[in-house]
């Protein structure tokens, strides 16, 4: 995305909700400031907006000053300070959808609705508006219509969606079409697909209930850390840092209380792993955050749901209350005294950077997500300055198993260093995309095979943030010493444009930096810039040394791993496809660089004088 | 510092640490950069200004301890560490972090009314930004917010670094200012319609001529009252109230 952003032509008028109901919205939170989140998503689903009378109402509520919620609504994609439609259509538009027909997609929507993408009707009805990666790459394109989630879209399918809208037909009854289902886990497969094509012997095989809190609760919390600590086990967000470990800081030492907070804001394009756990094991996922509750003794527990499932909602809390019925969370869990923990679900709004886990607890505290310095660190100070474990989903659902099976069954799969079973989220140019549970270890060639993808041009494995890799680099292997990945594997043949890819990923990582610190904030910026120069052939041999020069700055002076990351797709497509940026690029004449643009710069003035300049207008003729 | 133990006597709880290879004595909680500014030695920084919350925002303070690069400004000192901070490494990244700052925003030096008093300028200097500048311009076009009778505002010079936010906040207990928006998109913003329906004040800290680092927040008929070649880094180069302290 550009600095100058195009504005919709007109503005919905909409009078600002009434005061009172926006005390009652606070009040139902306890007027409380942490719950932040809660009470802009409450506003913005009712009123469709967060005007600014609403800011300062909500201020009042929460002893806060109205720049400070301004500075939250502001920071979240999915809160809006303008007037938004009934129906707000958010088309992914992430690479993969880009290559499965977007385009058409895009086209239609905007024609039956008569208005244009980042737009609202004038009647308020709809609001049309892109958004990122909504985790339903294998089955692209996909659009999320309020809290509900459309796949495989195609024109036709569009053109259906929008005039059963324009009909006035729910969003609910679009998704899930014909009778009611019966429960939260029937519609929430009815709305996607889980696409399990690989059920490992871990998470997606058949999995008992509650044997390993079953087992947790018969030894005490210091060996349940210890089995961790030898079952090998790393977390599967990404950074793959040792689960044990993390549990045994969070215990240590005096506090009064302690969370332990589940990361479901699987952000990383081209993953969409966690989805399918919380469709298809949220009890195992439930357990494993009660086995970890019990092993540090935290009482409270979060599940940060990215907001773009906010559809598998009502599955989560259908399955928090059938659990707190049978004695599983809340007060003497499975009857042993002084064994409490219970989970709320914080929902997020649309922020990539709230996976970094700074970022998440500050979103749980109702502040912008913005990630917070360290040291000290989550499980020393972490959510409200308490000792706090935050671990991915998949690690959990790990926990639970491990209590269960033991610490050397886990140990034993896998490669030295990269133990257990690996959930990978497989999309892109290959005959079965979806969910693959492997061992660590398989080399790509191997998953290019079992997912039927052997003609693939480039990999990138573990998303935007990791590695792209071509085909001489095919025997490398998948663990954390060699390709590491949070699961993602988009799968590119030799059709896609390389640097088409290089530069949609820049624009993601500036989308969705937070911008507190300069170099991701800026140095982002200037890296799209530079690959759209390689794009239109205006790029120069020194450009290729300035991206790397400009990534190791951002690497090196930037706050979190967004922008410790952000530069691999360019470093990574450098290294694996060093032909492609060289042939986009072409000495000048005169030693001049050419990022000076005429046409651009002259561009105002020519639209004033109405008149074109025949020196540096190319195109002109008379 | 020293604490009194258990038995009673008085303990050196202060220990050592490396800046560049110069041995410098620390007090426990103190960060690198406190521990370095003790001691007469100029860590480069912009977001971070004495009397305010650290915050770690601007990365100009960028030193590497074991390999890893940290900023000083919130990175606690840790005994027998090494620091590197002045290495040509270093001062490069430093000189990249200021020259994105320049390019976000719209600095042009002769027509401000901070020039000589600026931080920003004057760490260009110092950290040798002579050559021109690679980077493309954002030239952001924000508006003017002169509705104030005594300050005007203009965000286009603005160089994120918090320091009004935390200064009004913390200070002067106004909570004036305040973050909006997100990535290139983040901005400072005043809490209400403009500045004139704020209880801002010429007299607040966070207005005060040592806060805002840049010519963003501009006290009115006060412009040019120090004439250029008289002010502050006319004197010397920033950071030079610091390093005098090591040479007294």
């Amino acid at each position: 995305m550009d600095v100058q952003t195009s504005q919709a032509p007109e503005t919905v008028e909409a009078a600002p909700p009434p005061k009172a109901e926006i005390l009652e919205i606070c009040a139902e939170y306890g007027n409380d400031r942490h719950r932040m989140m809660d009470i802009l998503h409450t506003v913005q689903n009712r009123y469709r907006w967060i005007a600014p009378e609403t800011m300062e109402a909500i201020a009042e509520a929460t002893d806060l000053s109205r720049i400070q919620v301004e500075g939250v609504a502001s920071f979240y994609s999915f809160f809006s300070l303008k007037p938004k439609g009934r129906v707000t259509i958010r088309l992914c538009d992430d690479i993969i959808d880009r290559f499965h027909g977007l385009d058409a997609v895009v086209a239609e929507f905007e024609r039956a609705l008569g208005i244009k993408m980042g737009q609202t009707s004038r009647d308020g009805a709809f609001s049309l508006e892109f958004t990122p990666c909504i985790g339903m790459s294998d089955q692209a394109p996909a659009a999320m219509i309020n809290d509900v989630v459309i796949t495989k879209l195609t024109r036709e399918k569009a053109r259906d969606v929008a005039n059963a809208l324009r009909a006035g037909e729910t969003p609910e009854k679009i998704a899930v079409p014909g009778f009611s289902p019966s429960s939260a886990h029937e519609r929430a497969n009815r709305m996607v697909n889980s696409n399990i094509r690989h059920a490992g012997e871990v998470l997606l095989g058949p999995v008992p209930q509650n044997a390993g809190l079953t087992k947790a609760v018969s030894i005490t919390p210091t060996q349940i850390i210890t089995t961790m600590e030898e079952s090998g086990l790393r977390g599967c967000g990404g950074a793959g840092f040792v689960t044990g470990r993390k549990w045994r800081f969070a215990a240590g030492g005096e506090a009064e209380r302690r969370f332990v907070i589940c990361n479901a804001d699987e952000g990383e394009p081209g993953t969409f792993k966690d989805r399918v756990l919380l469709t298809e094991r949220p009890h195992l996922l439930i357990e494993g955050m009660t086995v970890a509750a019990r092993a540090v003794g935290a009482r409270e527990g979060i599940i940060y749901l990215r907001g773009e499932y906010e559809y598998l909602r009502p599955l989560l809390e259908e399955v928090l209350d059938e659990r707190r019925a049978a004695g599983l969370l809340g007060t003497e869990i499975m009857g042993v005294r002084n064994f409490h923990f219970d989970i709320r679900i914080q929902l997020g709004a649309g922020a990539y950077v709230c996976g970094e886990e700074g970022a998440l607890i500050s979103s749980c505290e109702g502040l912008p997500g913005e990630p917070k310095t360290r040291p000290p660190f989550p499980v020393q100070r972490g959510y409200l300055g308490y000792p706090t474990v935050v671990n991915n989903v998949e690690t959990f659902c790990h926990a639970a198993r491990i209590l269960d099976k033991g610490a050397k069954w886990f140990f034993d799969m896998g490669k030295e260093g990269s133990h257990g079973t690996k959930l990978f989220s497989v999309s892109g140019d290959c005959l079965n995309p979806g969910i693959y549970e492997l061992p660590y270890g398989h080399s790509i060639w191997e998953l290019l095979s079992i997912v039927g993808g052997e003609d693939a041009a480039a990999v990138q494995v573990g998303g935007p943030s990791g590695t792209m890799i071509g085909r001489d680099s095919f025997s490398r292997k998948l663990t954390f010493d060699d390709l590491a990945t949070g699961g993602a594997i988009i799968i590119f043949n030799g059709s896609r444009n390389i640097l088409e890819i290089v530069e949609y990923y820049m624009s993601f990582f500036v989308h969705e930096s937070c911008g507190y610190c300069t170099p991701c904030r800026v140095g982002n910026v200037f890296l799209q810039k530079a690959i759209a120069k390689f794009r239109k052939g205006l790029a120069n041999p020194e450009d290729i040394e300035y991206l790397r020069d400009l990534s190791s700055t951002i690497i090196e002076t930037s706050r979190c791993g967004l922008g410790i990351t952000s530069p691999n797709p360019v470093l990574t497509t450098l290294k694996s496809f060093p032909l492609i940026y060289s042939t986009m690029t072409k000495p000048t004449k005169d030693g001049i660089r050419d990022t000076f643009d005429i046409q651009a710069a002259i561009d105002g003035a020519r639209k004033i004088a109405k008149r074109r300049s025949y020196i540096f207008d190319k195109d002109f003729s008379q | 510092m020293s604490a009194i133990s258990d038995t009673g006597t008085r303990r050196d709880t202060t220990f050592t640490f490396t800046i560049d290879g110069v041995e410098i004595r620390a007090q426990p909680g103190q960060t690198i950069m406190e521990a370095a500014d003790d001691a007469g030695i100029y860590i480069p920084r912009l977001c971070d200004h004495e009397g305010l919350r650290h915050q770690g925002s601007c990365r100009v303070c960028t030193v590497k301890v074991g390999g890893r690069s940290v900023s000083a400004c919130t990175q606690p000192a840790n005994p027998g560490t090494n620091v590197e901070s002045e290495t040509p490494y270093l001062t490069k990244l430093r000189r990249d972090l200021v020259e994105m700052l320049f390019h976000e925003g719209n600095h042009l030096c002769p027509m401000c009314e901070a020039s000589g008093n600026c931080e920003l300028q004057a760490m260009a200097y110092r950290l040798d930004m002579t050559n021109p500048t690679k980077f493309p311009y954002l030239e952001p076009n924000r508006d003017l917010d002169a509705s104030h009778p005594d300050i005007a505002l203009d965000t286009n010079r603005c160089i994120s670094c918090g320091r009004c936010i935390r200064a009004s906040m913390d200070v002067d207990g106004k909570g004036l200012f305040g973050y909006v928006g997100r990535g290139i998109k983040r901005r400072v913003a005043v809490n209400g319609m403009d500045l004139a329906h704020t209880d801002a004040a010429v007299t607040d800290h966070a207005i005060s001529a040592e806060v805002c680092p840049v010519g963003c927040i501009i006290r009115k008929r006060e412009g040019f009252r120090i004439p250029i070649g008289e002010r502050e880094f006319d004197k010397g180069l920033i950071g030079h109230e610091i390093e005098e302290k090591a040479n007294a």
